[in-house]
């Protein structure tokens, strides 16, 4: 193996970080506020809201991300409304069109998730939050909302691995994030292991950073069910 | 009136081809969860061994596999693939390019993904069986094969069901991705319609929709199998949400 080439295609790659965290950030920031918004349809109790909640999770979870986004970058380019409106400098630009797809089908998926969560609330506990006086945003905000997110966070977590690794798709819309570069040095040098073992790393790395985040955010969410640690104790006892 | 002629089964027509690039699909997903199968019980096993080098072996292998993004993998497999079967073709006295055919290609990346993923749940049906049953066994001598035969195999496979549904619908939608090798599937099949058409949003939304007709109906079929294999199971209404 020739570690020279190694070293630079390290650093070729690593000038593509950026976008590719860029990407992931954006949307996984917008996905997340999206999903909020169609999981409060989806248990919202309405027929019509909770109806185009359904739909919209069983679009945007059973078709590949891949036809979502093509859709999204060259399917409303065809439409001159699209084109004269507003939103063309945004649809026009590669990048938004995948940050834009990327969060709309993390949506789908992360509403179950949350939908998960709220289901796994005990019944009991609100209607102690009720019995009370505790209602509307007070209930969601105090009872509901910190236990659903303690119980949705370990697939979350995986959710959100998930979109790390579908960031390469933006590949594909002509956004050079890591896997676009990558592809292109395999196709200029064929030296495809030693590229894929650098892009691979990468992607390694940033997936065990955040996998250990997570872990770390419920442990410190869940002090509650924990014994309590020796170093309490003992500060205790001395007290 | 032109949308119904381009997906009609006319001379001008894509009808014929998105149906054939649908099977395609499903062909191909069918052959990478054949391999993901075979892969990834060798995988559970490395993973449930005593051994320690065989059991870092196995998780290595599902942490790289679940950690990388799935088009990396695929370019690995078919660029590699192919530079390997260039190299074979320049032993044999062929000189010039050979490239590893795409669905085989295709097949073997989604294949050896979708192992990582259904190591983990063998592994998880593995470790649902009741302790007892496998002492029982060991009880009245049955040897390590009969064991594997007649205790563990049936039930890891009734277990395994609802996670191997889940992997099969992953499988389903990262084979879209093999359309960068250029196999005419279903995505690649309207990648191209949309492209000699310039109809992208009438395609993109019908090669989606038989996506859709894809996942929902394989649901189907997997539960049909959930309830067909826990029919005679006391507790078969548990599982189910």
């Amino acid at each position: 193996m020739d570690i020279g080439f190694l070293y630079s295609t390290f650093l070729t790659l690593m000038a593509a970080l950026p976008t590719t965290l860029a990407l992931f950030a954006l949307s996984v920031f917008i996905g997340g506020l999206l999903a909020l918004l169609v999981v409060w349809m989806r248990v919202s109790g309405n027929p019509v809201l909770s109806a185009f909640a359904k739909v919209y999770i069983f679009v945007f979870r059973g078709s590949p991300l891949l036809i979502q986004m093509f859709l999204i970058f060259y399917g409303l380019a065809q439409f001159s409304i699209v084109r004269h409106s507003f939103l063309w400098p945004y649809l026009r630009e590669p990048f938004d069109c995948a940050v834009l797809s990327l969060a709309l089908c993390t949506a789908g998926y992360s509403a179950e998730i949350f939908r998960g969560g709220i289901r796994a609330v005990s019944a009991k506990e609100i209607e102690a939050a009720k019995a009370i006086g505790m209602s509307g945003f007070l209930l969601v905000r105090r009872i509901l909302a910190p236990i659903a997110f303690r119980h949705a966070l370990p697939a979350y977590s995986t959710e959100v691995v998930l979109m790390m690794k579908s960031t390469a798709l933006a590949s594909l819309v002509t956004v050079w994030e890591v896997t676009g570069v990558a592809q292109r040095l395999i196709s200029q040098t064929y030296r495809t292991m030693e590229v894929f073992l650098c892009a691979a790393v990468i992607y390694l790395v940033l997936n065990f950073i955040l996998l250990q985040a997570f872990a770390l955010l419920e442990y410190a969410l869940s002090r509650h069910r924990r014994a309590p640690s020796f170093a309490t104790v003992d500060a205790a006892k001395t007290a | 009136m032109a949308s119904f002629e381009l997906l009609g089964f006319g001379p001008t027509g894509w009808g014929a081809l998105l149906i054939g690039a649908t099977l395609m699909t499903l062909a191909v997903t069918a052959a990478a969860l054949a391999i993901g199968a075979v892969v990834g019980t060798a995988v559970t096993a490395a993973k449930l061994s005593s051994r320690v080098p065989l059991k870092i072996l196995g998780n290595a292998y599902t942490t790289v596999f679940r950690g990388v993004p799935e088009l990396l993998i695929i370019y690995l497999i078919y660029f590699g693939g192919s530079s390997v079967v260039t190299a074979f073709g320049k032993m044999l006295g062929y000189d010039g390019f050979l490239g590893l055919p795409s669905f085989l290609a295709g097949s073997l990346a989604v294949g050896l993904i979708s192992a990582a993923y259904q190591a983990e749940v063998y592994r998880g049906a593995y470790l649902a069986i009741a302790t007892g049953e496998i002492e029982a066994a060991l009880a009245i001598g049955m040897p390590r094969a009969g064991r594997l035969r007649r205790i563990i195999m049936p039930q890891v496979c009734r277990f395994a069901i609802p996670g191997l549904g889940n992997v099969w619908q992953l499988s389903l939608k990262d084979s879209a991705l093999i359309s960068v090798t250029g196999l005419a599937e279903l995505m690649r099949t309207s990648q191209v319609a949309a492209g000699s058409t310039r109809q992208y949003f009438l395609f993109f939304i019908a090669g989606g929709c038989l996506y859709l007709l894809l996942t929902s109906f394989s649901d189907q079929v997997f539960n049909w199998f959930e309830r067909r294999a826990n029919r005679s199971m006391p507790t078969a209404t548990i599982g189910k949400a």
